[in-house]
């Protein structure tokens, strides 16, 4: 464990503090850009662009071997990578434009050619003289730990521009990705715009092979976007949360595995990525799968407890009980948890009604018999189903939209309880919901 | 308003436009010319005809989002390129993601990006004009909503407020009635007849064939070629809405109705 703090501070050495501002500079670059990419629907071209510099990369160290360069230093095989990715692209966007291809379709067909392409000229590079020990297959799976200097400067340049460009393009990107066709009708070089993200997938790909390796180095910029997107309903702190989770996955992961001998380090930082993931899916305000269920659960506690208040109100109607009385609330009447949500939320007390219980039974009874007169009256229908319609909006609506209620029937004396529309005993008994 | 209103070319003039999606035309040699400007007032023109027969296809290429085989487009007898400021776009609703991570104001000051310099963050008085245009459709308390959290009426009243936003004096709208609320559906008209009134000439992709009279003064019948054009009494007949429709029956009915409650029962007797 103090090893894995020791990393994270930057104690551990020269390669390790290499490994891990290099990572984490490129992770910020990728959950950035993966935002721009999610939102315009270029996820699956990422990935297909990222399995298809797999023949580059190896046409590139061929080339090179042909032509006496060194085939293993990085420009080269970069360079290559980089070729593949923009052919792929050209590749994609021919075949979408055929009527007959569908755009799933399409990318499938590009990524599987291109990668079984690299496969085959992996095995040509194995066959070369110089190729035994090419290294290549690092590109794959990625290895971090065989990061140099010059790969930070890479990520480094990768983030500023990409964090930059985010900045100062913020309205223009969230024109083409929201609406391109409004965009291209305002006279908005969209395919412009559209290319310029295209690009900046490219780059943080490119610049990404070596530490996650061509199979994983979508996740980097894919994960971050969707798991962004729980916390946050706008575009710019989208980016912002996104590109903080890309760059600590990327901390956390390569100190993790810098920490456990041989643990491979793209394969950790997306499973780190992964893990941030399932937390904001769900623990995220609002748009999380926890908070959803718990606003659903709210309600209908809320709903309930509205039942067992009226059916208590109308219970005393009926039989004269005053409304203090513990006896309206009590057991077949009332279910356990109704009396348990109303005794926590203060309207009820040693199984009675308090005085807010019965203002708040009042208002619910009173809610629910103006919606049965508004549909009666407006709707013409037969007053028991009245009763079950009403039950379903009532609990929708608000205080305001009683008011109107009250207003649109020209009650007598408004604010005050009216009579139900039909007999009381025909009407369920709370229980249980 | 405008200097070019004053001018004597229509708003919008289309000489022999054709439109084909592989090879198939879908549009066929379309001449038009929209209303003139008379006395300060513009024109609402319904475009209608069945499914398939190039209503949003003839938006989409007046507003050079699809190539044109051949033909071309004046607006106030500018080429686009020089008329962008005059024209303004609603685009279907499904066109884009509700759930994108966008406000409704965010949304509707995209009507004024194109005032706004590439690099320019959306500036206060663009937000001021925005919050305004979202007046005009009644709700400005929507404004800082997540746009997902709307219902279609109120999403439909976004891209309305985006084109008021525009502020231009030709508006093209795709379907902006589909699947809207009876309020939003009589908010809209009120918008629309007060560009008109304005002075702002508006063509609008339309559905149902029972509210053409009363929605609008001219209409556009199309079917891959354009059937008619002019004035509701002129263009909107029982002949023309059968050579549009075909032999749809119940399409017919509907129109049928619609004439009988405005021109009267005796011009439909032979048709239907």
């Amino acid at each position: 464990m103090s090893q894995l703090t020791d990393i994270l501070l930057l104690r551990a050495g020269y390669a390790s503090t290499l490994v891990l501002v290099g990572s984490t500079l490129l992770g910020i670059a990728a959950g950035v850009v993966g935002v721009l990419a999610l939102l315009r629907q270029r996820s699956l071209l990422a990935d297909a662009l990222a399995h298809a510099t797999l023949p580059g990369l190896a046409a590139a160290f061929i080339t090179a071997a042909a032509l006496g360069i060194d085939g293993h230093a990085l420009p080269v095989l970069l360079g290559g990578a980089t070729l593949a990715g923009l052919l792929a692209l050209s590749a994609v966007k021919l075949l979408q434009a055929s009527p007959r291809i569908t755009p799933d379709a399409a990318l499938a067909s590009v990524l599987a050619s291109f990668f079984g392409a690299g496969v085959v000229l992996m095995t040509v590079v194995q066959n070369l003289d110089t190729g035994g020990q090419a290294g290549l297959e690092r590109f794959i799976y990625g290895q971090a730990a065989a990061m140099q200097s010059h790969d930070v400067y890479i990520a480094a340049l990768c983030s500023i521009v990409a964090c930059a460009l985010c900045l100062l393009l913020l309205k223009e990107l969230r024109l083409v990705t929201f609406d391109p066709s409004f965009g291209r009708a305002i006279g908005r070089p969209i395919s412009m715009l559209d290319a310029l993200v295209l690009v900046l997938v490219l780059a943080v790909t490119v610049a990404g092979l070596q530490m996650v390796g061509l199979i994983m180095v979508v996740a980097l910029q894919i994960v971050p976007a969707a798991a962004a997107r729980f916390w946050t309903n706008r575009l710019g702190t989208m980016l912002v949360i996104s590109g903080s989770i890309g760059g600590l996955s990327c901390a956390v992961g390569a100190a993790i595995s810098a920490s456990i001998p041989k643990a491979p380090t793209g394969a950790v930082i997306v499973l780190v990525a992964g893990v941030a993931f399932t937390i904001s899916m769900l623990a995220a305000p609002r748009r999380g799968l926890l908070a959803t269920a718990l606003r659903r659960a709210g309600a209908s506690l809320r709903i309930s407890r509205a039942h067992a208040l009226r059916s208590a109100l109308e219970r005393s109607e009926e039989t004269g009980t005053p409304l203090h009385s513990p006896e309206l609330l009590a057991s077949p009447h009332t279910g356990g948890l109704q009396r348990f949500s109303l005794t926590c939320a203060g309207l009820l007390r040693r199984g009675a009604l308090t005085d807010a219980g019965i203002a708040q039974a009042r208002a619910a009874t009173r809610a629910h018999r103006l919606w049965e007169q508004y549909l009666v009256a407006r709707a013409l229908h037969d007053p028991s189903h009245a009763d079950l319609i009403a039950d379903l909006v009532e609990h929708a609506a608000t205080e305001a939209d009683v008011q109107d209620l009250e207003r649109e029937l020209a009650l007598p004396h408004a604010g005050t309880l009216p009579q139900s529309t039909h007999p009381l005993h025909a009407q369920q008994t709370g229980g249980s919901t | 308003m405008n200097q070019h209103s004053t001018n004597t070319d229509p708003p919008l003039l289309v000489r022999d436009m054709t439109v084909a999606y592989d090879k198939r035309p879908v549009l066929w040699d379309i001449d038009y010319a929209s209303p003139p400007i008379t006395r300060g007032h513009g024109s609402l023109t319904a475009i209608v005809g069945p499914n398939g027969a190039g209503k949003s296809t003839f938006i989409k290429a007046c507003l050079g989002l699809l190539p044109v085989a051949t033909g071309n487009v004046r607006f106030f007898g500018q080429p686009l390129a020089k008329a962008r400021a005059l024209v303004g776009y609603v685009p279907q609703r499904e066109s884009v993601d509700w759930d994108f991570p966008v406000s409704v104001l965010d949304v509707v000051a995209m009507g004024r990006y194109r005032t706004l310099g590439w690099l320019s963050p959306v500036t206060r008085a663009a937000k001021a004009q925005a919050l305004d245009a979202l007046a005009h459709v009644g709700i400005d308390n929507l404004a800082h909503r997540q746009i997902g959290q709307l219902s279609g009426g109120q999403q439909q009243r976004v891209f309305i407020a985006r084109a008021l936003a525009q502020q231009a004096r030709l508006y093209f709208m795709d379907e902006p009635f589909a699947g809207v609320d009876a309020a939003t559906e009589q908010a809209i008209i009120a918008v629309l007849r007060s560009l008109r009134d304005q002075g702002v000439t508006v063509l609008v992709v339309h559905h149902d064939l029972q509210t053409v009279p009363t929605y609008f003064d001219h209409a556009l019948l199309l079917n891959t070629r354009l059937i008619a054009t002019g004035t509701i009494a002129d263009a909107f007949t029982p002949t023309n809405l059968q050579r549009t429709y075909g032999g749809r029956l119940t399409l017919l009915e509907q129109a049928s109705t619609a004439l009988a409650q405005n021109i009267g029962p005796a011009g439909v007797r032979g048709q239907a």
